[in-house]
């Protein structure tokens, strides 16, 4: 199960659920722009593979869905956190930090790697 | 935690769920919607805005697979769909899938139901505690490797071992049980009081018997087996304490044995009593030998140590006392004991089994491929597709399991059956022998085997087609027509596979040929009298009378007049013991020849004086006994002509004198000399026996044996009921015919069964084989119509056709013949213990296979060759 896609399922799913938590319930379509506009468009994400990416945090139970009318009147499906979600946020978004400071010293010019 | 949710749903996700996938067409769908609006809104034209929304998605198609993908278990969603799909294929085939469920399924019901056998006779432990602990005692003469020991040797060789921590003795003795109905004869056991301790069996009530409960002042006590506890007391708990009264004896009830409990040397006894020295003079004496021994070897002693041990003290023993002489004494495991002489006789029969069921697969195999030959474009067509080698090979495995799975099924509810039959045919008095067949079943012993075997066919069924497949390219399969050289591929491997069932097949008839072959021979040794139209039946006499000899005498001939009278009896006769079973011996002296105190043992028997007109054996020299021959008159005795050649050479017995070495009886004068009559059993050679007359020397316990005009088997009930007139205290049993008892006897009997059930095996074999030859040879033919065709177009003539098709035929059977011949002659001297009268590469037996198995084959592959020569050219090259 682990490959390589997994890894930016990972971080996929990170954003996913951050996304999730600031826009409250959102539509996967809603998401893959959202994910894209905070990326400030240095992110292109094929939106296809967002879907197995829900799927798979839908089967986890990190979120739920249920289907909704958008703002112009489309039929979709909205996705939104639930309490295991919510945890599973704090503790992604705190491991995540800690990666990238401790990355950040590395490459950071003053830092002493040895 | 997560995962495992996650994989919980996917699991269920297995589901075929239609509704899913409509739920993601529709999600897919709204995504392109919205996309879409925003694109138009963007400024896009309709058909721009849809191209750009599809292309962001990165295709329809493609995220509905990586979804479905994500939603259940890929690997267990092909198996599935894998095995829905073989399912449907097999059932499209009715006339394939139940021909091979069927064949396969009986190969592993024949050898499930055999293994089962073997499980409950070989694998399964005797019901003792450390059961590979027990050996047996014997004492050892030169005639008798494993003879039964005397009281006071078992005393010696219990306080004088090294090896043992614990010895006991016991013997098997008919018992009289007085009922409310009168007298009936039970099976007994007496037992030395340490006997089920030393086995490790506690009793299931009550309390086992006390050290030194066997001594000769001791209270009469007796432990019932379970079944009698069972059928005589409807397992009632108070019977503690109750008496009951056995040989005229009042004996309490102390205990109950445990239901699995089983002791095969003893047979199936119901009363356990305690071995008391008084009850019977030959215990009392250190040259009568009525007992067997058992033992427990101590920690880390060797059964070959324990041997030496007691080989050393029997030799002692022969030093200090004149009787002992030529004693040796043998330690042998329990198990041995148990179950050695059924070993090869199983081994023999599982490796015949599993000889079916390796053609069973064979046969199977090579059905498989020929549909798989037949599916060759269809598996071109679906790697043409996309279709990955894994996917394919795995789609056949998937048939192979499915196909084997049902077979499985098949066998096992048919193994259950075939146990049950088998059971109902080994007949009481072999169970008696073998309670440990009682506890035969499908366990999960069997079941393991069951699983072991159907997967090793599985393999074979499914590796076969599958590594066949990766052969040739596999696109040549597209090519329209193309059969050259993948059809000649398959050929060969299938006449491989026809040459190996054929050699099988002959292995199994020729050990099924030599083993009847046997049996036959057996029937039909000389046994010096006629057995047909013969009626016995065993008498014990009423406790009354016991060891009164002219009252023993008065009742046995009143029993003879009795049953004189019956209609169709033409005579009647007694003796101690019936032929074909061995038995009592003596030890003698020829008075007037150097005698140094050795021991001349020979066969002994006391009987009336018309046991050998009765028999119809032939005298050969002398006269038989007449009534005149009684107590007031000087013994005489018959010796038959192994007795007369052995103690007698070169000189005429008749008028000479025996005698008893050491007894103050008169010796005997020898009056007649009788042709050797089958006494023990029918494989081994006549020991010298003796004949001494009833009248002067009767015996408690004797048989009847009655000769009549009419079927022999409608005798037996009369006879009972025409003794149980004379008294109903006289107890009888045993009622057989004298066939009966021939046929079941231990030699006879294993023959048979072995016989019979290897016939069974080869028969099937011989038809699965010639099945198998017949499909290799008419795809052969199928495969080469065109060519017969042309060979026809061009002017063949048909009997040429014949010719080629049964020459191609001819060379699978000569080779399946020749291979086999040379295997059988190697199988049958692993089966040299079983056979009687034949060699193991008996000349007749091999011609006799080959011609059937020839005969039949030619004819398997006559069927296709017919076809071969009506091919119409015509239609033969329109074909293609």
């Amino acid at each position: 199960m682990h490959d390589k896609a997994d890894v930016w399922q990972g971080t996929l799913a990170l954003m996913v659920l951050k996304t999730i938590e600031t826009m409250g319930s959102l539509h996967g379509y809603g998401i893959a722009r959202r994910i894209e506009q905070t990326s400030g468009n240095l992110l292109s994400l094929n939106y296809g593979t967002l879907y197995p990416a829900l799927l798979k945090l839908e089967q986890e139970g990190s979120i739920a869905s249920e289907w909704g009318v958008s703002e112009n009147n489309r039929k979709a499906k909205f996705y939104k956190l639930t309490r295991r979600g919510r945890q599973q946020l704090a503790k992604e978004a705190r491991d995540w930090r800690q990666a990238t400071a401790i990355l950040a010293r590395f490459l950071s010019p003053s830092g002493d790697a040895a | 935690m997560m995962r495992l949710r996650a994989w919980l749903v996917r699991f269920a996700g297995l589901r075929p769920a239609a509704r899913r996938e409509r739920e993601l067409a529709d999600e897919i769908e709204s995504h392109l919607q919205l996309h879409i609006d925003d694109n138009l809104r963007a400024g896009m034209r309709p058909e721009q805005a849809r191209r750009d929304a599809i292309l962001k998605l990165g295709g329809v198609e493609p995220t509905k697979e990586a979804y479905r993908d994500r939603s259940t278990i890929p690997f267990l969603e092909n198996l599935l769909r894998d095995t829905r799909f073989a399912i449907r294929q097999l059932r499209k085939n009715p006339g394939f899938t139940s021909t091979a469920v069927l064949v396969l399924g009986l190969g592993i019901c024949a050898s499930v139901a055999i293994f089962a056998f073997v499980d409950a006779t070989l694998i399964k432990p005797l019901p003792y505690r450390d059961p590979a602990r027990l050996v047996g005692l014997f004492e050892t003469v030169q005639l008798c490797p494993q003879c039964p020991l005397s009281y006071p040797d078992y005393l010696d060789w219990k306080r004088l071992n090294k090896v043992f921590t614990a010895a006991d003795a016991f013997q098997t003795d008919g018992l009289t049980l007085r009922t409310g109905k009168g007298a009936e004869m039970v099976g007994g056991a007496q037992v030395t009081a340490g006997f089920f301790k030393t086995l490790g069996v506690a009793p299931l009530l009550g309390r086992d018997f006390l050290t030194g409960e066997d001594s000769p002042a001791a209270p009469r006590t007796v432990l019932l087996s379970y079944s009698a506890w069972q059928k005589r007391y409807a397992g009632n708990a108070a019977v503690l304490g109750q008496t009951v009264t056995l040989n005229g004896d009042p004996h309490t009830i102390i205990g109950v044995l445990p239901q699995d409990f089983h002791f095969a040397v003893t047979g199936p006894a119901e009363f356990w009593t305690a071995l008391h020295t008084n009850t019977n003079s030959c215990l009392q004496q250190r040259g009568c030998h009525s007992l067997s021994g058992i033992a427990r070897l101590r920690d880390g002693v060797s059964i070959r140590t324990a041997d030496a041990n007691i080989k050393l003290i029997a030799g002692e023993l022969e030093k200090q006392y004149p009787s002992n002489r030529g004693q040796g004494g043998s330690v042998m495991a329990l198990t041995e004991i148990v179950i050695g002489r059924i070993r090869p006789i199983l081994i023999v029969l599982l490796c015949g089994a599993g000889l079916l069921l390796l053609i069973a697969s064979v046969n199977v195999t090579s059905l498989v491929l020929v549909r798989a030959e037949s599916r060759r474009r269809e598996m071109a067509v679906r790697s043409a597709l996309g279709g990955s080698r894994a996917r394919l090979v795995s789609q056949f495995v998937t048939e192979g399991v499915v196909l084997v799975a049902a077979a499985a099924a098949f066998g096992l509810v048919a193994a259950r059956w075939l146990m049950q039959l088998l059971i109902s045919l080994i007949g009481a008095d072999q169970m008696a022998g073998m309670p440990f067949l009682v506890g035969l079943g499908l366990n999960f012993r069997v079941f393991a085997f069951a699983g072991a075997v159907s997967a090793a066919s599985a393999a074979l069924v499914s590796i076969a087609p599958a590594w066949r497949s990766f052969l040739p390219d596999l696109r040549e399969g597209l090519a329209e027509g193309s059969r050259g050289s993948a059809g000649t591929t398959w050929r060969r491997f299938g006449a491989n596979l026809v040459v190996l069932e054929l050699a099988t097949a002959v292995v199994l008839l020729v050990g099924a040929g030599l083993l009847g072959k046997s049996f036959y021979r057996l029937l039909h040794v000389d046994m010096g009298m006629q057995p047909d139209h013969l009626a016995t039946l065993r008498i014990a006499e009423p406790d009354s009378i016991r060891d009164n000899n002219p009252k023993v005498v008065a009742l046995a001939r009143e029993v003879m007049n009795r049953i004189a009278g019956l209609p169709g009896v033409e005579s009647v006769a007694i003796s101690s013991l019936l032929p074909v079973r061995g038995g009592n011996t003596m030890w003698i002296r020829v008075i007037g020849h150097p005698f140094h105190g050795e021991h001349n043992e020979v066969g002994y028997r006391q009987v009336s004086s018309g046991y050998f007109t009765t028999l119809r054996a032939r005298l050969l020299h002398g006269r038989y006994f007449t009534e005149a021959d009684d107590a007031s008159k000087p013994p005489v005795v018959i010796i038959d002509r192994a007795l007369a050649e052995k103690y007698f050479p070169g000189e005429d017995p008749v008028g000479k004198r025996i005698a008893y070495p050491g007894a103050s009886s008169p010796p005997m004068e020898v009056v007649g000399i009788v042709d050797d009559i089958k006494e023990g059993a029918l494989d081994e050679t006549t020991w010298p026996t003796m004949y001494v007359a009833f009248n002067q020397d009767p015996d408690d316990h004797f048989s009847l044996v009655a000769r009549t005009s009419k079927a022999e088997q409608a005798l037996l009930p009369t006879l009972a009921a025409a003794i149980h007139g004379i008294d109903p205290g006289i107890s009888t049993y045993e009622q057989r015919t004298m066939n009966d008892r021939i046929n079941n006897t231990p030699a006879a009997y294993l023959r048979r069964c072995s016989a019979w059930l290897v016939g069974g095996f080869a028969v099937l074999a011989l038809l699965l084989g010639a099945a198998g030859l017949y499909g290799v040879i008419a795809y052969s033919v199928s495969q080469r119509t065109r060519e017969i065709g042309v060979r026809i177009a061009l002017g063949a003539q048909r009997s040429s056709v014949y010719r080629l098709i049964l020459t191609e035929a001819g060379w699978l059977i000569v080779a399946g013949i020749i291979i086999g011949l040379v295997c059988s002659v190697a199988a049958a001297t692993l089966i040299r213990g079983l056979l009687f009268g034949v060699r193991s590469w008996d000349v007749p037996t091999l011609a006799a296979v080959a011609a059937v198995l020839g005969a039949s084959a030619l004819l398997a592959s006559f069927i296709p060759a017919r076809r071969a020569a009506s091919v119409d050219p015509v239609d033969a090259l329109r074909a293609e």
